[in-house]
């Protein structure tokens, strides 16, 4: 079935209705934050049930003195569970050995994303630079109240009190732990504004805490949501088309079903699910089942003719995304000009943990056990599928074995599966859905394939004379919920983003772009459209530094004149990489600096280019993310980036021949191996600018650093991705 | 009857001697820190120990391990696992997670054959090893200072 998203979209996701949804939210903050305090907590008179001070819905103390956040954000190894709990424990003055977490149940209400609206949902790089004031806020509340508790217990003033490390401590030599004050501080009236500590008083922000999920996640009792286990639970796994498009058509489950093990099969809108009594007969009973497909709306080109057909678009006028200043007379008056293609793959998220998630439908309603980013569109779907309320829908988070976009998918491709072999079996069991691997490289929802079309001219004195852009791309938000919010006249900010805003000092710029169409499904992957224009934009930087003969971290710094904090991280890459040092022979040295998500990052690569193997050697990075509330967070988010990145510049892509995907496992598309990483150095801006995110920003400069050093070390140009090694020959 | 010896523990099972040894640990004995990351031996997600040497749960089938001693992520002990799972928690190595458990029984096995390994030492090592997380810069350095523990 198609799933109607009509409800969704008739939420506030316009940015009309943002603005004011986050408005709103910032003036009834108190409101919004701490009506549970006043409805619940109060109106406890008796005392905290079971001995717990549940202040609100983002933290709970027990006590035993623990300090539990109750995280509306999805783990997936980005960190922000211990960044969150990191503004808990430093607002409340809690020790960070009793700090853990928990993940919050879906509820949209509680813990909407402030950035999007009301909707629970991670993505975006934004949990942090969302939640840095409310998670404070939240915490020094609960602080003040405590204060107050003490103060009144034992008749001192509460200014002579402080809270560090768990202890609340008068000067006159009283003190308490959290978890002996918890019973009164929860009878204290909720303040009606609270005092942040000021940057100088920070004992935990800026500093290396440990991360909370290290411990179980060496020792294998983290739970994923692979890992959950409700008696009873059956496996199903879903024979699809390989052609993108194609219906089933009708299918022959009489050797499937003679598998021991495999209990049912079952036909949803994406293909035909078998299910078995756990993984192993479900998989087998998969293999052995016959399907035929309808594919007369499937995508059957391949990918030289796709891109064919993008470079047709691409000559023609497509819909305008920036036009500022006279590019064209500025191109034509130029001295000097360059003009060149780039083309990128469709790509793979290739999470570590497949795509999985499990259901269990009762009488009334129905609980989904998933690692997601989007869980107020899951529930919705879930509940559309199942004929429920949203609100019969729970939805338990659970660790996400790595995501990098691809389970936060606003179509929901794997709970509407998952919903629908629940319907299909009446709900008689709790239902596992898996994907395996050759499922997820196969399965589609890849970062788009994009053709970049430059012309760039420099006048006499070497500046840039005019830009005109083109972009060819199946645009992601189209057809989404996200539309209303990130398309403005057909064009899809996620095409765009990295070219139209741009830091540097561009004036006569055109940009336009072509909607291509496809039934092969895209979504964002790490850093979205940055993902494709951080390459293009960078490495023209570098092709119009060489062409205007000037010095590539020079030719930025005079386009950044206006910038001065993009400017600031260009000169610390550049100064502690060495950019001027010299190199041993075969050796190239390339710089690369992009802005996206609010975080600014330059880096420099070196490569050693001895024919044919080219191996990156280091990447000195330069970081200004705001405050960085977890400088080791930070730092192993830019590691973490290269090492996710490196393999798209090296080789991976997901290719079509006549519409079927050509890769099918990590030995056709191989992620960064040990071996090929290369040494990392992160330098970050010490900064008191607001948090902004870490977590995707860090793929965008890779790929440009990596190519300008091949030029520099062999005076080939490589522009599209993967990068063809074959050209250096 | 297969028997199966995990952990210390014996587990007489009727099952199929070509299931993956993987999905016998994971769904039949609920042993969950063993994971299933790509089913083709190519990414180490489900690494075990079979008689102290690391191997692909994922692509042995139960019938092979019968009767030897299999250890998983839940069950290592020693000095060596001691000072690998202290590195890895003191580095902050992990990020999602996900295919640490396989990382960890390899960095062991590592170890435990080569009480100093060089770095291309722990490129070979690891080799078989994928993170998508992009955690090497980590889990090289926390196998240097796990060496460093054991001297």
């Amino acid at each position: 079935m198609r799933v109607n998203l009509d409800k969704l979209q008739a939420w506030d996701f316009s940015r009309r209705e943002f603005l004011k949804s986050s408005a709103a939210t910032a003036g009834a903050f108190v409101l919004g934050t701490y009506v549970p305090f006043g409805n619940e907590a109060f109106a406890q008179e008796a005392g905290p049930a079971q001995g717990v001070y549940d202040p609100n819905v983002f933290l709970k103390i027990g006590a035993d003195n623990s300090v539990t956040l109750i995280s509306k954000h999805f783990e997936m190894g980005q960190g922000v569970t211990t960044g969150m709990a990191t503004l808990v424990a430093e607002e409340l003055g809690a020790d960070w050995s009793t700090v853990r977490f928990e993940f919050a149940p879906n509820n949209p209400k509680l813990y909407n994303n402030l950035a999007f609206g009301p909707i629970m949902a991670t993505g975006g790089t934004t949990s942090m630079a969302e939640s840095w004031e409310q998670m404070r806020k939240v915490r020094a509340a609960a602080r003040m109240m405590f204060v107050a508790a003490a103060a009144a217990k034992w008749n001192v003033p509460g200014a002579e009190i402080k809270v560090e490390n768990g202890v609340i401590n008068h000067a006159g030599g009283r003190h308490a732990t959290f978890g002996e004050l918890v019973a009164e501080a929860m009878r204290v009236p909720v303040p009606g504004s609270v005092t942040l500590k000021q940057p100088k008083d920070w004992k935990l922000i800026g500093t290396r805490v440990p991360r909370l999920d290290s411990v179980q996640k060496t020792t294998g009792a983290g739970v994923f949501a692979f890992d959950v286990r409700r008696p009873g639970t059956l496996t199903a796994i879903v024979k699809r088309s390989d052609l993108f498009g194609a219906k089933v058509a009708s299918f022959d489950a009489t050797e499937a079903k003679k598998v021991d093990g495999v209990v049912d099969v079952v036909q949803i809108s994406s293909g035909v699910a078998v299910v078995g009594i756990d993984t192993w007969p479900a998989m087998q009973g998969r293999d052995a089942l016959k399907v035929t497909w309808d594919t007369s709306k499937a995508e059957t080109r391949s990918t030289a003719e796709i891109f064919e057909e993008y470079r047709e678009l691409a000559v023609s006028k497509g819909l305008t995304a920036l036009s500022r200043g006279d590019a064209s007379g500025g191109l034509t008056r130029a001295a000097k000009s360059l003009e060149v293609d780039f083309t990128f793959p469709y790509l793979a998220h290739a999470p570590m943990e497949p795509l999985n998630c499990l259901i269990e439908v009762r009488g009334d309603g129905a609980e989904i056990w998933s690692g997601c980013q989007l869980q107020s569109i899951d529930q919705l779907v879930a509940a559309q599928i199942l004929g429920l309320k949203p609100e019969q829908i729970k939805i338990n988070t659970f660790l996400g074995g790595g995501s990098f976009g691809r389970r936060g998918n606003p179509l929901a491709d794997w709970t509407v599966e998952l919903a629908e072999v629940a319907k299909a079996i009446n709900g008689r069991a709790p239902i596992h859905l898996v994907w395996t691997r050759d499922d997820d490289i196969k399965g589609g929802f890849y970062r788009p394939m994009v053709l970049h079309r430059v012309k760039v001219g420099l006048d006499a004195k070497a500046g840039i004379a005019g830009w005109k852009h083109t972009v060819v791309s199946k645009p992601i938000f189209i057809g989404t919920p996200f539309e209303r919010m990130t398309v403005k006249d057909g064009v899809d900010a996620s095409s765009v983003e990295g070219i139209v805003d741009t830091p540097y000092a561009i004036a006569d710029f055109l940009v336009d772009v072509h909607n291509a169409k496809s039934a092969v499904p895209v979504l964002w992957w790490r850093s979205v459209g940055h993902s494709h224009t951080g390459h293009v934009m960078e490495t023209m930087m570098d092709e119009l530094a060489h062409l205007a003969g000037k010095d590539p971290v020079a030719f930025r710094l005079g386009l950044l004149a206006q910038q001065p904090r993009d400017a600031a991280v260009v000169r610390l890459a550049a100064e502690k990489a060495g950019w001027k040092d010299s190199l041993p022979t075969g050796r190239g040295r390339g710089f690369a600096y992009h802005h996206s998500f609010n975080t600014r990052i330059a880096m420099v690569a070196d490569v050693s280019a001895t024919r044919p193997a080219i191996k990156v050697e280091r990447i000195v990075a330069a970081v200004d993310c705001g405050v960085a509330i977890n400088p080791d967070i930070v730092t192993a988010q830019i590691e973490g980036a290269i090492g996710f990145a490196l393999s798209a510049v090296l080789r991976n892509q997901i290719t079509l021949k006549k519409g079927v995907v050509e890769q099918t496992n990590f030995d056709d598309y191989e992620p960064t191996r040990m071996r090929e990483m290369p040494k990392v150095e992160v330098h970050i801006v010490q900064s008191s600018e607001r948090p902004s995110g870490i977590g995707e920003p860090g793929v965008p400069p890779i790929a440009p650093a990596i190519g300008n050093a091949i030029f520099a070390a062999t005076g080939k140009r490589l522009r599209s991705l993967p990068f063809d090694f074959n050209m250096l020959a | 009857m297969i028997t199966l010896n995990v952990n210390g523990e014996t587990h007489e099972l009727n099952l199929d001697p070509k299931m993956p040894l993987l999905w016998v640990i994971r769904d039949r004995l609920n042993l969950t820190g063993t994971k299933f990351g790509c089913g083709h031996a190519m990414c180490g997600a489900c690494v075990v120990h079979i008689d102290g040497q690391a191997a692909r749960s994922c692509s042995i089938m139960v019938g092979e391990a019968a009767g030897k001693n299999i250890t998983t992520i839940e069950g290592v002990s020693g000095k060596v696992a001691a000072a690998v799972t202290t590195a890895w928690q003191r580095l902050d190595v992990v990020q999602c997670g996900y295919c640490q458990s396989g990382q960890i029984m390899s960095a062991i096995t590592l170890l435990t054959g080569n009480k100093n390994p060089t770095d291309d030492d722990i490129d070979a090592g690891m080799e078989g090893n994928i993170c998508r997380c992009g955690t090497y810069v980590r889990i090289r350095r926390a196998i240097h200072e796990a060496a460093k523990a054991l001297v």
